[in-house]
């Protein structure tokens, strides 16, 4: 897919909770084609704290608004830089990056897209596409408390949403691997992001179940691009890289110790 | 439009900004963003005799105005290079060299005898900062007798444009520039990146997977520059200047301390099209300041 470096223009900067915020951003040209899963490389200030570029999912494309959403955790000085964006700044981004998920190969196929943190910013792209192209899927969301679990309305719109919090103040309490959805295999389809103990206890269920099982990860990058081999991770394949040939990878593929 | 071309030793560059090693892949992946002919050279990846995985991850760190980088040269080695890399590449309107890498000085002689046979590669960049498995991994670029000794060898077997890669991580780096210059280098190119380290305060454990990896990026600037002067100084043959170059008046500096070309390479990452920018500023400058060509500023600081 054709990458471009292009300058979008700040809609809305939601603030979503104490540590999150929706960045809504337009280009003055129609937006290029991006699959669902791909990232982009966000430029920061450059300033020494933030030279490199920051490796940010696609979290929704609005086409009619010619809208491009960004679902951002604040964890460090870029993307603090970030959550505090003014409607009408400019956001210079590399895209679209990376790799996309396999679709099922059947509309009846039971899917599930198991997020958690951060980690449901690619879902929510993923199942609107889903859903548009007649596919049904549940979204397992796990958050540490009820104010951290993140767009539900917006999951709402395109299928079934089941959540569980760590101190129970929302759903079942637990973690979403625990959720009770899991007491019987339900599913064909797995796709997960999000911390790496959540996703190792999705793919050690999928493959005790053998179920297909995406995982999406999140190594830290160089280019963003493939040139610079630092976003490796280990595979049947030998040390693939994240940024080219990911961020997505059937988990019987990765030498993680899960 | 001033006169851009500068001579490397034994050839003729379109103007003087190269792409790193290790830091454009082979060109491909830069395609999407910039006009490939539009730069005066391109050194690809670390090549190797044998394919290479590298070290574990974490390979790389952010550190205040650079990276940290521990590659560890994965590539897949000088005959897939060969048979899968160079058919793709080598019709490039541009100069493409291969960097050459190896842990053992038969190993870089195997690897520039091949590419010697490659008609479309005018040039090797040897990469003498690679540890020497024989010498317990001391790296053959920061000891005189070893850095003279794979020089002296690939220079046997290697018969076009033979530049060579300097560690900065040396007390006396004129005296090794002048030592590999009196083995048959046609040109010098420097810095490789600096040696340093980064500790996760939280976890207490290193952030690299090697403890201990280059640094690259404008934190390396100054010292990059101040090498390059004292190496040109040093030597009569060609040196390319490099480290933390972001723009294209960092490129002058480099030019103006005697360095023929410049070789532009984290800055890749934050602007994959930055290397066109900074022709595009050379040539600005140059007219801006009432210069015909490249060469009138080439070592034209006032001093
Ligand atoms: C493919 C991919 C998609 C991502 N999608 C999102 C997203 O949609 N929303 C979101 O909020 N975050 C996402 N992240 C994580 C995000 O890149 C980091 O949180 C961010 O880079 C941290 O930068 P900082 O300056 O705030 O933090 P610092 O901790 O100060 O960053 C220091 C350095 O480490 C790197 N780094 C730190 N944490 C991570 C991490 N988790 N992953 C990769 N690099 C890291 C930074 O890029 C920087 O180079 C994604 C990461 C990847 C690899
Ligand atoms: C990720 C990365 C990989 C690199 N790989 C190589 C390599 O294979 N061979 C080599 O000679 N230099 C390699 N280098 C060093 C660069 O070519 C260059 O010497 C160094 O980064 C300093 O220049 P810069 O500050 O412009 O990046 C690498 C640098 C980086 C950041
Ligand atoms: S970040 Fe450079 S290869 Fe992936």
């Amino acid at each position: 897919m054709k990458k471009f470096i292009l300058d979008f223009t700040v809609v809305e900067n939601v603030r979503l909770n104490y540590q999150y915020v929706l960045l809504k951003l337009t280009h003055n040209k129609k937006l290029p084609p991006i699959l669902p899963g791909q990232f982009a490389q966000v430029r920061v200030d450059g300033s020494p704290e933030t030279f490199l570029r920051r490796p940010i999912s696609i979290n929704f494309v609005d086409s009619e608004r010619n809208e491009l959403w960004l679902l951002i955790q604040v964890v460090g000085a870029g993307t603090r830089w970030m959550s505090e964006l003014k409607p009408g700044k400019l956001l210079n981004l590399i895209l679209p990056l990376g790799n996309t998920f396999t679709v099922p190969d059947n509309k009846n196929a039971r899917i599930a897209l198991i997020g958690g943190g951060v980690g449901v910013a690619p879902m929510l792209m993923y199942g609107e596409w889903l859903h548009r192209n007649g596919f049904k899927c549940n979204f397992m969301i796990g958050a540490r408390s009820k104010i951290d679990l993140l767009q539900l309305n917006e999951f709402n719109k395109y299928g079934e949403v089941f959540t569980t919090t760590e101190d129970g103040t929302y759903g079942e309490k637990g973690f979403i691997t625990q959720h009770s959805r899991f007491n019987t295999p339900n599913f064909d389809y797995i796709y997960t992001c999000g911390p790496t103990p959540m996703m190792k206890a999705v793919a050690r269920y999928a493959q005790e179940n053998d179920i297909f099982c995406e995982a999406s990860l999140e190594n830290v990058m160089g280019c963003g691009i493939g040139t610079c081999l630092c976003c490796v991770t280990d595979t049947t394949e030998g040390n693939l890289t994240v940024c080219a040939e990911g961020p997505i990878f059937n988990v019987t593929k990765l030498k993680w110790q899960i | 439009m001033a006169d851009l071309t500068t001579k490397l030793g034994t050839i003729q560059l379109k103007n003087p900004v190269i792409t790193a090693s290790g830091t454009f892949g082979y060109g491909t992946e830069h395609l999407d963003f910039m006009d490939l002919s539009r730069i005066g050279g391109i050194i690809v990846k670390g090549t190797t005799l044998r394919e290479r995985q590298g070290n574990p991850y974490p390979r790389m760190a952010e550190t205040p105005s650079g990276m940290l980088n521990a590659v560890g040269l994965q590539n897949k080695g000088v005959d897939y290079f060969v048979k899968h890399i160079y058919p793709n590449i080598k019709d490039y309107d541009t100069s493409i060299f291969v960097n050459v890498s190896g842990s053992t000085v038969e190993e870089y002689v195997k690897v520039a005898e091949i590419i010697n046979d490659l008609e479309q590669i005018p040039g090797i960049e040897l990469n003498i900062s690679c540890p020497n498995v024989k010498e317990g991994g001391m790296a053959f670029g920061v000891s005189c007798p070893l850095a003279t000794e794979v020089v002296k060898a690939v220079r046997k077997v290697y018969k076009k444009e033979l530049m060579v890669k300097l560690s900065p991580n040396v007390t006396d780096i004129a005296e090794i520039a002048r030592a590999i210059e009196g083995e048959g280098a046609d040109s010098l190119s420097l810095i490789n990146t600096l040696l340093g380290m980064a500790v996760d305060v939280k976890s207490r454990k290193p952030v690299l997977s090697t403890i201990t990896g280059g640094l690259s990026g404008p934190a390396v600037n100054p010292v990059a520059l101040r090498m390059v002067w004292q190496v040109a100084n040093a030597v009569k043959i060609p040196v390319v200047g490099l480290g933390g170059i972001m723009n294209a008046t960092d490129a002058v500096e480099f030019l103006l301390v005697g360095a023929s070309a410049v070789q532009v390479g984290t800055a890749n990452f934050i602007d994959p099209a930055i290397s066109v920018k900074i022709v595009e500023g050379i040539d600005k400058y140059l007219n801006d300041n009432g210069f015909n060509s490249v060469s009138e500023i080439v070592g034209g600081m006032i001093v």
